[in-house]
């Protein structure tokens, strides 16, 4: 690959002196074939050099024999020899034992030991040469494959050389597909190379509204400016792009080194130069006669630096204010290095609308990625949507679950290899055994806390750092890998912006599901009634035949097992740690409190804003993804400043307290 | 009304008497006033521990008696320790950057001493201009006085907002974890002017008392914490006392009913909050300088969780209980974690404490909880015949107000 990229950057080296040589030299050679030409050249071509062998190269491509792109290829790979006995060319192939040859009108001629021949090794410079000639005739060879790296090739390193066979060989192209990335290609090269201003032009606008990254990428170098900066009252060359303001549009510093830059004012005297010309200037304890205690403050060195100044003992150097006057006393604009100033009007055009259209689709890739968090923090949170919101059990462990979850699926890898097999077989498994953990948990710990919230809080925090300590234990510190099936792997993707990854779509898929199957039990259900009759109202429910114990224990297990399953979902993207469900915790509180405890669209609602909210300030800041978290947190704590009791609030007696 | 203040609160007297004692015997086994049988680094732990007793002491005060659950007494610990740690790290950056410019042949200017100072302290997170929270780093006393103000303001801003949406119970506890947890994340970035995780170090060499052993300053700093820890008890225990316990007592039993007898809860509220995080901001401008060391995982949500947890070890709703817990828990865990604990040889395992303590931590935790929810304090009633009524037994129905079994057979 790095030779690849080391062999195109030669070519486009080599480029320059080939353009130049095949105008100025005359005719390396009048001779038909594509031998004769080799014959005539003969030393040139013995020893190559990449300055000189321009000519011999254009005239053996210009040639029209077919065995030319023979030669040429033969020559760039190494398999082109002369015959030590009589000094003829060859073509060379390796045999049996030393060399099959042929001529180089192709006849065969026999077989040589390697003894006999001497290979020419033209250095990589001159195979660049080469390889640039042979561009168009591999833009019009038979095998498509080859066409397309030609392509590939040309799009990589586009010159102007390449715009001449690149047009010429569209015509000829029978392949459709070929045919369009060979248009498209000439459109690119054309509005960067063509000589024409209204050619440029309407390649520029034939692109209008194209998102394509290879687009941008020849559209920016047209737009590239760089900035200058004259006395006032002359007039500046070149294609000026905009007038520049010192103080807003550039700082004073940036405007002063310009100015240095172009020769048009002297280098300011910066600190360490003043110390130091101040340092040497040191005689009998004072710097032009003041003492040099006294020259602990900047003004008293500034007024030594000008003292010595007018003794003429050190040059004369822009102090602040005169560094103010100069920039006053001057323009600056910005030019485009793009001489035409019609073309770089129409490049900007076509480029604002591009940027126009790729903000849009960068906010919908934004809202995939949003709607991916969202339904990744849903998956956390439902579970607690649970435990917290119907049954008010505050759960600490509860992303000790989600660790659980995420442990079996990395345990249940270990056994069976096959990634498919083992995500079927660990789902289930993770909601089994932390619905075990959970109903252990509620009948051992939480059942006698339940007229005791803060408490309840304390207690599954004591359970929580446990159960983290005992994976540590186990598992050891370092992440253990979930591997997602291959299936999952690779990404949806919509466009150059627009993409979201298989796994994302999975993770969203299973919260949906679970948003149904919850809405399902607990409204379709009995346990579901159950469930919503004990939460209101344990004592009528129990007086209806209902043991509220059991439900507790269900409803309990229930958000474990939940917490489980969104374990494995969290594990597949991120490395299975001790500390996976510590990461989640706070933001699946924040999620329920936020949506509003005790319904589940609440949960969905506060899933979706904190996700938007989290990608949102993310994408404005995107340097900084604890800054995002930070103003979230803050943003969520105001939140609940205006609805106290979250998004979607019960009303009535259900809101309890 | 005419019973005396120390009447009122027996323990004051022999907590003071306890703690002197304490303090007298460490300074007599220290190396630098004494038989020097404690090393160092131990009298520092100790000294440290005192000032975790003094946090704690706060967080009985806002929980055990107010009835606020605030998982973020540890962040006002750690703010007050950044804002002390701010003088420590500039005034000594400052007397290197003034030495190292001595050698110069031009007096150095104020502004290059600033400049050398910025680089020196923010060298590490790429930065070399002194962020504008510095801007009182020079000057002790006004340092001093952000470590009470800055955790003050935010406890009253945070308080206000909170407590007038009516923000309780487990809520609050999720609020001001939330709290923790953005403060942190804010501190963990290297733009945050606190140089981001490398937090701030080398707290331990005081300016000024470069001629001062560490033996000497560790036992002078065991003075000044367990003159907080005394002074801070004698406040709290003021403050539970009279009107105004009763009162925080009350809306800790039954806030909507203190409010219909028209007490202002809220400002009850604010104000405890207020007055024990400020509380917890010295126990922490204390505590840094004999750790040496601050950084933002200092104030990660879990350890004001442990803080709770220290308090309710030692028993919730008496002063001295916060004390015991936040002292038996944490010399306990550093014992258990330092390896010095023996591991015990089960012959099939190993029990290595390092790696269960907190698995034992967590479990004796979810004991407490569940079968002595007064903690340690407890013995003490138990010492003293005191007994509260035998409330165990399942309920005879499942509402809040049901009566007990056993209570209803008599």
């Amino acid at each position: 690959m790095r030779a690849a990229i080391a062999a195109v950057f030669l070519v486009l080296l080599s480029l320059i002196p080939l353009g130049g040589l095949a105008q100025t030299s005359p005719p390396v050679a009048e001779a038909s074939s594509a031998a004769e030409i080799v014959e005539e050249n003969r030393a040139q071509i013995e020893r190559p050099s990449r300055q000189t062998i321009g000519p011999v190269i254009a005239a053996l491509a210009a040639s029209g024999d077919p065995q030319a792109v023979t030669i040429l290829s033969a020559w760039a790979d190494r398999g082109l020899g002369i015959r030590k006995s009589d000094g003829a060319f060859v073509l060379l192939s390796t045999g049996q034992d030393g060399y099959a040859l042929r001529s180089l009108d192709g006849a065969d001629a026999g077989t040589a030991p390697r003894a006999d021949i001497t290979e020419l090794r033209p250095n990589s410079g001159v195979r660049a040469v080469i390889a640039t000639a042979l561009v168009q005739f591999q833009l019009n060879d038979p095998d498509p494959a080859r066409r397309a790296d030609a392509l590939t090739t040309i799009a990589r390193d586009p010159a102007p050389e390449l715009l001449d066979p690149l047009r010429a060989s569209i015509e000829a192209e029978t392949d459709p597909a070929l045919r369009a990335q060979k248009d498209r290609l000439n459109r690119l090269l054309t509005l960067r190379f063509d000589p024409d201003s209204a050619t440029r032009i309407a390649a520029i606008e034939s692109f209008s509204g194209d998102l394509g990254l290879d687009l941008r990428a020849a559209l920016n170098p047209l737009l590239a400016t760089t900035r200058r900066a004259a006395p006032l009252g002359t007039t500046i060359e070149g294609n000026i792009a905009r007038d520049l303001d010192p103080g807003s549009d550039l700082s004073e510093t940036e405007a002063y080194d310009l100015l240095v830059a172009a020769d048009l004012a002297p280098a300011r005297l910066t600190t360490p130069e003043l110390k130091a010309a101040l340092a040497a200037n040191i005689v009998d304890g004072a710097v032009a006669g003041i003492p040099l205690a006294e020259l602990n403050t900047q003004s008293a060195r500034n007024r030594a630096y000008t003292a010595l100044e007018q003794a003429g003992t050190v040059p004369v150097a822009a102090t602040d204010e005169e560094v103010t006057q100069i920039i006053a006393g001057h323009q600056f604009v910005e030019t485009y290095s793009e001489p035409d100033s019609a073309v770089t009007t129409a490049a900007q055009d076509v480029l604002t609308g591009i940027e126009v259209k790729l903000a849009a689709m960068q906010v919908a890739d934004l809202s995939l990625d949003a709607l991916s968090l969202a339904s990744i923090y849903f998956l956390a949170a439902i579970g607690l949507a649970i435990t917290f919101g119907v049954m008010r059990v505050i759960n600490m462990a509860h992303g000790e679950f989600i660790m659980m979850g995420a442990y079996t699926g990395y345990v249940v890898q270990l056994f069976i290899p096959n990634y498919t097999l083992s995500l079927i077989v660990a789902l289930p498994l993770a909601f089994l055994v932390t619905f075990m953990a959970g109903v252990a948990m509620e009948r051992l710990v939480i059942r006698h806390l339940y007229k005791r919230p803060l408490e309840t809080l304390l207690a599954t925090f004591g359970i929580s750092i446990a159960l983290q300590q005992l994976a540590k234990n186990i598992f050891g510190t370092q992440a253990r890998p979930l591997t997602s099936p291959a299936w999952l792997d690779g990404a949806l993707t919509f466009n150059d912006i627009v993409s979201i990854s298989y796994i994302r779509v999975a993770i969203f898929v299973l919260a949906i599901l679970f948003l149904l199957f919850f809405l399902w039990l607990m409204k379709r259900t009995r346990l579901g009634l159950e469930v919503r009759a004990v939460t209101q109202n344990p004592s009528m429910a129990a007086s209806m035949g209902i043991n509220p114990d059991r439900i507790n224990m269900l409803t309990f297990g229930l958000g474990s097992g939940i917490a489980g399953i969104a374990g494995i979902a969290i594990g597949l993207f991120a490395q299975v740690t001790s500390e996976i469900g510590q990461a989640y915790i706070v933001q699946s509180f924040m999620t329920v409190v936020v949506g509003g405890v005790g319904n589940i669209w609440g949960t969905l609602a506060g899933a979706l804003m904190i996700g938007t909210l989290q990608k949102g300030i993310e994408f404005l800041n995107p340097s900084n993804t604890l800054a995002a978290q930070t103003y979230m947190i803050l943003f969520i704590i105001l939140f609940i400043q205006f609805r106290p009791r979250g998004i979607i609030a019960l009303k009535g007696r259900a809101a309890g307290d | 009304m005419t019973r005396t203040y120390l009447s009122r609160n027996p323990s004051v007297l022999w907590f003071l008497l306890i703690l002197s004692g304490f303090t007298l015997g460490v300074t007599l086994l220290s190396q630098a006033y004494g038989v020097a049988f404690l090393s160092t680094s131990f009298i520092k732990t100790l000294g440290m521990t005192l000032c975790l007793c003094l946090v704690a002491l706060a967080m009985d005060l806002i929980w055990g008696y107010a009835g606020i659950l605030s998982l973020g007494h540890m962040a006002f610990f750690a703010l007050g320790g950044y804002m002390i740690g701010m003088w420590l790290m500039y005034a000594r950056t400052e007397a290197i950057v003034i030495t190292a410019l001595s050698n110069e042949a031009l007096p150095a200017t104020a502004q290059e001493i600033q400049n050398g100072i910025a680089a020196q302290i923010f060298g590490v997170v790429g930065a070399s201009e002194l962020p504008p929270v510095w801007l009182f780093a020079h000057s002790l006393p006004l340092q001093l006085l952000l470590v009470v103000l800055v955790p003050g303001l935010l406890a009253l801003i945070f308080g206000w907002l909170a407590f007038r949406s009516r923000v309780t119970g487990v809520y609050l506890s999720i609020l001001t974890q939330a709290m923790t947890l953005a403060l942190a994340l804010y501190l963990f970035q290297n733009d945050s002017g606190l140089r981001g995780n490398n937090g701030l170090s080398g707290l331990q060499n005081i300016p000024g008392l470069d001629g001062v052993s560490q033996d000497r300053v560790s036992v002078w700093f065991l003075w000044a914490s367990a003159f907080a820890l005394g002074l801070g008890y004698l406040l709290v225990a003021w403050v539970v006392s009279g009107k105004f316990g009763s009162v925080i007592r009350a809306i800790r039993d039954d806030e909507a009913r203190v409010r219909f007898l028209g007490y202002s809860v809220e400002g009850y509220k604010l104000f405890v909050f207020t007055l024990t995080a400020i509380i917890a901001a010295i126990a922490g401008a204390l505590y840094y300088p004999q750790a040496g060391i601050i950084n933002p995982a200092e104030l990660a949500p879990i350890a004001s969780i442990y803080l709770a947890v220290w308090v309710a070890i030692g028993g919730r709703g008496r002063l001295y209980g916060a004390v015991i817990g936040a002292a038996f828990v944490s010399l306990l865990s550093s014992w258990f974690t330092g390896g010095r604990a023996p591991s015990i040889n089960l012959g099939f395992y190993t029990i290595n404490w390092v790696d269960w303590w907190l698995i034992l931590l967590g479990l004796s935790f979810v004991g407490v909880t569940l079968f002595a929810p007064k903690g340690i304090g407890g013995l003490v009633d138990l010492w003293q015949g005191l007994r509260t009524p035998d409330r165990k037994g399942a309920d005879l129905g499942p509402g809040d107000g049901s009566l007990l079994e056993k209570e209803a057979k008599k």
